[in-house]
Formats: structure tokens, C-alpha cells, sequence
């Protein structure tokens, strides 16, 4: 099916994106899913994850932190908690973070505190790895 | 005829207090910055939420969550969003009476009605009156953060799954403008298909070719409560935002009406002045002539 769709993703500070682009894949909490034009109607969760989105045959990368994707056959919304575009992503910054998380696991300590350096660590990495990419493949 | 001294010390306070609301204007106009980003910038958010959910809610059995279910109207509950400071033009005059006319309509259809007031000028309003507060929230513009818009929203939700009402209104001020501000009636629950919001729908479809990952249950247990808390946390960003605006322009009319009556004064003071020379001089004079 010909045509595209619009990609709009926004978080609770501001509209980081409302783009026509010919694929989304995004971080359902079931596993990713891919929509391209004429996907049926689709409501999903998102984890922890990286979105992508394709124009022609340039394609984009966004880390996304929870949130909902709506999709309809000519649209995709995406309402995360926290979204950052790749090339905004610092990657020094993003490795520091790893590491501190990663220190912060092994020093063990309460179950919660522990679950928490977790999720902060699969964040960080997240992060990291996204901008990496995206400075490999010459956007940044 | 007032002495010059009077109209002195006259003039010397009009100035002061021109001094005063010249100094509010300018903090009201940076605040007014603040919070106009702060709403700009969570308006898409809300409203993609809110179009989402009423979607949503036309598809889905509205017995699938309790804060979709419409249950005959009895008791209506009705949030009314003021300010905790005053001098800001008709700002909360606009509301309480949107709110009181409000009341009264629902009322003469036999309904009771609860009344949930954020800020210190409304619930003032209220409790001068006798009317009874069922919750109120204040000093939460000082610090607006997401944090206020869980507290308020969790108390809400949780007395609409407890019964307490059957359907929530809320009455802000829309920030329209830095100079303009709508007050508007809202229903929040229980959801409807996009009531009165300009955002195109699309047609709705039919219930079997929806999907939800993970279950439908699962998504509405999590989307619904999400949706009141940011749907709460924009109306107060809207309402600190148009508070700022209406003072703003309050305190412009007010300097401005200062610096007018300051010149009317000065004006009259300088007549009188002269009245008073002249009549000096006459004195002198006619002393002078009567002397020769």
C-alpha cells in the first residue's frame, strides 16, 4: 500500500516529533512491532526500548522510555514518559551512567534499591547504545 | 477647598501605589513566561492523551473499568480551579459565578452536587457563603508540580470508583492568550467520545478489529488513571497560566489608571497653588492701595 504514515511522538514536557515517514518500529512491552501505511487499529504499552522510523531509505533512531502507542492505518502516536531523539543523546554522559548503575548493582543493598539500579542500568545502556549507533552511521 | 498639603500627600501615595502594581505587572509578566511554556509544552501530550482515551471509550465495554462506567446522574461533583492570590482582575469573579450559576442548573434538575476547590480565593468564596467543600486544595500554585496533579487526580478517581458522584465537571480558565483567558466547563468523567475539542475524530470503528498488547484489561488499568492524572496536571497548568496573564493585565490597567489620576491631581494642586498666590497678591495689593 502506497503512502505514508504520520509518526508523532510526544512526552509530557513537549512534541519531540510529528514527521510522514514510511515505517515505525517501536518497543511494544510485548515485543517490538513494526507498522507500515494500512496497519489495523492498535493500542500497545511500550517498554524500555529504542523507536525507529523510516524515510525513504534513511532511517532515524529514538530512545523511548514507557509510554503509549496508539496506531491507526494513516497514523502513530507514540506518548512516552521520556523520549530522546538519538542525536541529542550525549554519549559520554550516557556511559558514565552505565557504569555508575552498573557500581551501584554490585554494591547490592535492598531489594527495591536493587531494582532500581537495574532499570537505570538497562536505561543507560539503552541510551548509550542508541547514540552510538546513530554517530556511527554519521548523524550525530 | 483641600489644602495643598492634603493634596501633596495625595499625590505622593498615588505614587506609591503606582510604584507597587508597576512591580507586580513586571513579576506577573516573567512568571507569566514560566507558565506559558510549562502549558505549551504539555498541551500536545494532554490532548493526544484525551484523544486516545475517547477513542477508546467509544470501542471498549465501558464495564471494563470502573472509571469508565456512566451510572445514572445523581450526584454531580464539580472542580473548580482558583487562584491562591488575588488581585488579578475578574479572574476568580469569572468562575465562582460560572461555578454558582453552574450549580444552581444542576440543582433545579434535582442533582446534589459536591464541590472540589483548588486555590485559596475560591474556596474563600465558598465558605463565606456556607456552601459545603467537599475537598479542597490550596497553595498549590506555588509549586506546581505533577506531583499536586496525582494527589488531586487519585482523590478524584478514587471517590468516583467509591460513588461519592456520578459525574465530574471541572471549571478553569483557559489560557488563551497572555490577555485573554475563557472559562471553560469540562466534563471529566466519565469519559465521553471528544466532547466540544476541535481535534478532527476519526470514524469510529467497529469493536472486533481493535488490538491490545498487553490485554485490554491490563491497558485500560494503566492508560485510564494515567489519562486523569495528566488531564489534572494540564488543568492546572492552564490555570496558573491564564493567573498570571489576567494579573499581568490587571496591573497594567491599574498603573496605568494611576499615572492618570496623578496627573488629574498635580493638575488641580497646581491650580490650587495658584488660586492661592493670586489671592495673596490681591491682598497685598488692595493693602498696598488702601494705603495711599
Amino acid at each position: 500500500m502506497a503512502g505514508k504514515i504520520l509518526l508523532e511522538v510526544v512526552t509530557p514536557e513537549k512534541q519531540l516529533l510529528s514527521q510522514q515517514v514510511d515505517e515505525v518500529i517501536a518497543p511494544g512491552s510485548e515485543g517490538e512491532f513494526g507498522v507500515l501505511p494500512g496497519h489495523c487499529h492498535f493500542l500497545s504499552t511500550l517498554k524500555i526500548g529504542e523507536l525507529r522510523y523510516r524515510v525513504g531509505d534513511q532511517t532515524s533512531h529514538m530512545a523511548i522510555l514507557w509510554g503509549y502507542a496508539e496506531v491507526t492505518p494513516t497514523k502513530v502516536t507514540v506518548m512516552a514518559e521520556i523520549a530522546e531523539k538519538a542525536e541529542d543523546i550525549d554519549v559520554e554522559r550516557a556511559a558514565a551512567k552505565v557504569e555508575e548503575a552498573e557500581r551501584r548493582l554490585q554494591a547490592g543493598g535492598l531489594p527495591s534499591e536493587v531494582k532500581e539500579a537495574q532499570i537505570s542500568l538497562e536505561k543507560a545502556r539503552l541510551r548509550k547504545k542508541i547514540a552510538e549507533r546513530a554517530r556511527k552511521t554519521g548523524h550525530a | 477647598m483641600p489644602s495643598l498639603q492634603s493634596l501633596r500627600r495625595k499625590i505622593s501615595a498615588f505614587k506609591n501605589t503606582q510604584k507597587i502594581t508597576k512591580a507586580m505587572k513586571m513579576v506577573a509578566a516573567a512568571k507569566l513566561k514560566r507558565s506559558q511554556d510549562r502549558i505549551l509544552a504539555a498541551r500536545p501530550y494532554a490532548h493526544k492523551m484525551r484523544s486516545v482515551l475517547s477513542n477508546l471509550s467509544q470501542r471498549v465495554n465501558r464495564t471494563a473499568h470502573p472509571l469508565l462506567q456512566k451510572r445514572e446522574v445523581k450526584k454531580v461533583e464539580i472542580l473548580v480551579v482558583t487562584s491562591d492570590r488575588g488581585l488579578c482582575g475578574g479572574f476568580n469573579g469569572n468562575i465562582v459565578r460560572k461555578s454558582a450559576e453552574f450549580v444552581r442548573q444542576c440543582e433545579a434538575q434535582g442533582m446534589t452536587v459536591g464541590l472540589s476547590i483548588v486555590g485559596r480565593k475560591g474556596r474563600d468564596y465558598f465558605r463565606r457563603r456556607t456552601w459545603l467543600i467537599r475537598q479542597e486544595w490550596t497553595g498549590v500554585f506555588d509549586k506546581l508540580s505533577f506531583e499536586h496533579a496525582i494527589d488531586i487526580g487519585g482523590d478524584l478517581t478514587d471517590n468516583f470508583i467509591k460513588g461519592t458522584f456520578d459525574e465530574l465537571y471541572v471549571v478553569y480558565n483557559e489560557f488563551k492568550s497572555a490577555i485573554q483567558q475563557r472559562v471553560i466547563v469540562e466534563k471529566l468523567f466519565p469519559v465521553d467520545a471528544a466532547v466540544e475539542f476541535g481535534a478532527a475524530q476519526a470514524a469510529p470503528v467497529s469493536a472486533g478489529a481493535y488490538l491490545y498488547e498487553p490485554g485490554e484489561a491490563e491497558l485500560l488499568n494503566a492508560l485510564v488513571p494515567k489519562h486523569f492524572q495528566v488531564q489534572a496536571y494540564r488543568i492546572l497548568l492552564e490555570s496558573a497560566a491564564a493567573e498570571h496573564g489576567a494579573r499581568m493585565a490587571a496591573m497594567d490597567g491599574a498603573t496605568r489608571n494611576a499615572g492618570q489620576l496623578i496627573k488629574k491631581t498635580t493638575l488641580y494642586y497646581n491650580k490650587t497653588r495658584q488660586a492661592a498666590i493670586t489671592k495673596e497678591l490681591m491682598d497685598i495689593v488692595g493693602g498696598a492701595e488702601a494705603l495711599k
